[in-house]
């Protein structure tokens, strides 16, 4: 089916639907008022974390439960380089984290790659509470409990300008963020390397036979996804100036799940519009069942992994990944 | 040195928290068996028992009634559960289940904290006494704990090796399409395996309540342990998980000794990653042929 897909190119139709999401969403800060635009920019960086898991579950086919460790990482990584030094510097805070980031992937993905379906998500599972485990308990270094508090960074480029990051700012700076790694990351998946991915995912054995060596294809995903990940996450400390452990916690995991599975897995874009029905869903139930909104949502979470398990931008899957 | 008492006391412990993993392990791995099916909510049944046991408890008074009629309710819930989220899910890829099971875990989670409140309840230990082990008042409820335990897993031994049920469910889990050929009524038998586990997982908690304050959040880490025994103990594999309960226990009992009991766990965690590169199988299971 894709080659076909990459013969004939990407559709005039996918580009300006492109341009018109992006379009609507960097004037979104104009017409929102002030709570949605953060909210909007939440639902960007969430929608990058959900992206860079897709990675994993809609291409490769392995479902990752441990995924908040990478977003953590990232976290706690660009924390350490903003109180490291003064003055904070943003670029240096997104080098740092990313270089967490990866070192937790690589060192995750040698291990968990060896194992196939639900033995690969325990692993990672586990993987993840062994870091929240270290990160809770050596208060030390990471704060524990409490987390890490810091400034937010100026944007700049050194010797050219600085400006402090005002609210419509960092979401342009987000969303050029997010835009980049998506064109990035479809582009992967529709190279030679991204199709050996899916081919993995379609038939393991066969892929083996062809030639490929699949355990190196898969380490090299892992660390893929939780590079993009270590980015949301160096994001989220960026717009929220703290890390925090429980960031760390397999919750977090559980969530990239859900944004992939709701919003259509194989499909980069489906997780983030999963992403932001479940952060809608969370506030509109949160008004209702304050902080119970678990409840409902879980409950719409099961039904749809029941029913409608392509996710709702399923549907679109072909068209999406020409 | 470490004291070779402590030593002891740690293992007494070990032993008394590995018969309670057992009995959550077990129902695990009796439905992954029988169902492929990993169930995420598997230490939520468990918590949601144990509240359902103090509930039970405030009505009557008794320990062991709440006991009986925790497990009791549970298993029809277990019912319910699985004829309502798991059964239109049979066939699909057993990572769909885990999704599943999933929203059913944060469902129940969520659910007991808006029942019963962040504060963590009390149930009594229905034996009050306590004996000298060494330089430790031990309470004799802990080995009542694990005597219990070992009565139940005993229990269900013996049904599956001579209860009509027992040889239908070790049918099914050998060969699905040939126990449906021979009559066996194999989606009842899903049903009752997972009412079987989640009592199972009722049982545990309340016996276990009275050892710590009971929360919502508790659930998780007996299923991230039960996970790991299960894979340790070789996935499916009933013997195999109850011998791996008492060996992570202990494990982590003793580790207690060096670390904190939140950094003890890693001692299992790197049991359980060392098992899947090493023994994939498990270590307590049998070698495939």
């Amino acid at each position: 089916m894709s080659t076909v897909a990459r013969a004939t190119g990407p559709s005039r139709g996918y580009w300006t639907g492109f341009v018109i999401v992006v379009a609507a969403l960097a004037a979104a800060p104009f017409v929102l008022p002030e709570f949605w635009q953060r909210f909007a920019t939440e639902i960007l960086i969430w929608g990058l974390f959900a992206m860079s898991s897709d990675i994993l579950i809609g291409y490769t086919g392995m479902v990752s439960f441990g995924h908040s460790a990478f977003f953590g990482l990232g976290m706690y990584g660009a924390a350490a380089a903003l109180l490291a030094v003064r003055p904070p510097n943003l670029w240096l805070a997104m080098l740092v984290g990313l270089v967490a980031a990866a070192i937790v992937a690589a060192f995750v993905a040698f291990f968990s790659t060896r194992l196939r379906d639900i033995y690969f998500s325990i692993t990672t599972l586990v993987f993840s509470q062994i870091f929240y485990v270290i990160i809770f308990t050596w208060t030390d270094v990471t704060g524990g409990e409490n987390g890490l508090t810091f400034r937010q960074p100026p944007l700049g480029i050194p010797g050219l300008f600085t400006i402090p990051f005002t609210r419509n700012g960092l979401h342009w700076f987000v969303l050029g963020v997010v835009v980049v790694s998506y064109l990035v990351l479809r582009r992967i998946t529709q190279s030679p390397f991204g199709m050996v991915l899916q081919s993995i995912r379609e038939n393991e054995p066969r892929t083996r036979a062809i030639g490929y060596h699949v355990e190196r294809y898969k380490i090299v995903s892992v660390m893929l996804s939780g590079l993009f990940a270590g980015l949301s996450g160096v994001l989220y400390a960026i717009q929220n100036k703290f890390a925090a452990p429980d960031f760390v916690l397999f919750l977090i995991s559980g969530e990239a799940v859900i944004f992939n599975v709701m919003g259509g897995i194989g499909t980069l874009v489906g997780p983030v519009a999963g992403a932001a029905f479940f952060l809608l869903m969370k506030e509109v139930f949160s008004r209702v069942f304050y902080e119970y909104y678990l409840i409902p949502v879980g409950v719409i979470f099961t039904l749809m992994v029941i029913f409608v398990p392509q996710g709702l931008l399923g549907a679109w899957r072909r068209q999406l990944n020409r | 040195m470490i004291p070779f008492d402590q030593i002891l006391v740690q293992i007494v412990n070990g032993l008394v928290n590995g018969m309670i993993l057992a009995l959550v392990a077990s129902g695990l791995t009796l439905i992954f068996g029988i169902m492929d099916i990993v169930n995420f909510a598997h230490g939520d049944l468990f918590m949601l028992g144990a509240y359902l046991g103090t509930t039970s408890f405030l009505v009557t008074g008794n320990f062991w009634v709440s006991l009986l009629t925790a497990v009791l309710s549970m298993a029809v819930l277990g019912l319910v559960f699985q004829a309502a989220a798991l059964r239109p899910l049979l066939g699909r890829d057993p990572l769909t289940t885990i999704l599943a099971t999933f929203g059913i875990s944060l469902v129940i989670q969520n659910y007991a904290l808006w029942q019963y409140g962040p504060v963590p309840r009390r149930l009594p230990e229905p034996v009050t006494g306590h004996f000298q082990l060494f330089y430790v008042e031990y309470p004799w409820y802990r080995l009542v704990i694990a005597l219990m335990s070992a009565a139940i897993i005993g229990g269900l031994y013996l049904f599956m090796k001579y209860g009509k049920h027992g040889i239908w469910i070790r049918a099914t889990t050998q060969d699905r399409v040939m126990a449906e050929a021979m009559g066996i009524p194999v989606p009842w038998v899903h049903t009752v395996v997972f009412a079987i586990g989640a009592a199972m997982a009722a049982a545990a908690g309340v016996l276990f309540g009275p050892t710590v304050g009971i929360n919502h959040a508790m659930g998780f880490d007996f299923t991230l342990r039960a996970f790991v025994v299960v894979v340790v103990g070789g996935m499916g594999n009933l013997g195999g998980s109850i011998l791996a309960s008492i060996f992570i226990s202990l494990l982590e009992s003793l580790a207690t000794i060096w670390v904190s009991p939140a950094q003890a766990v890693i001692v299992s965690f790197v049991a359980l990653i060392l098992t899947l590169l090493v023994r994939p199988t498990g270590i307590f299971a049998p070698t495939p042929k």
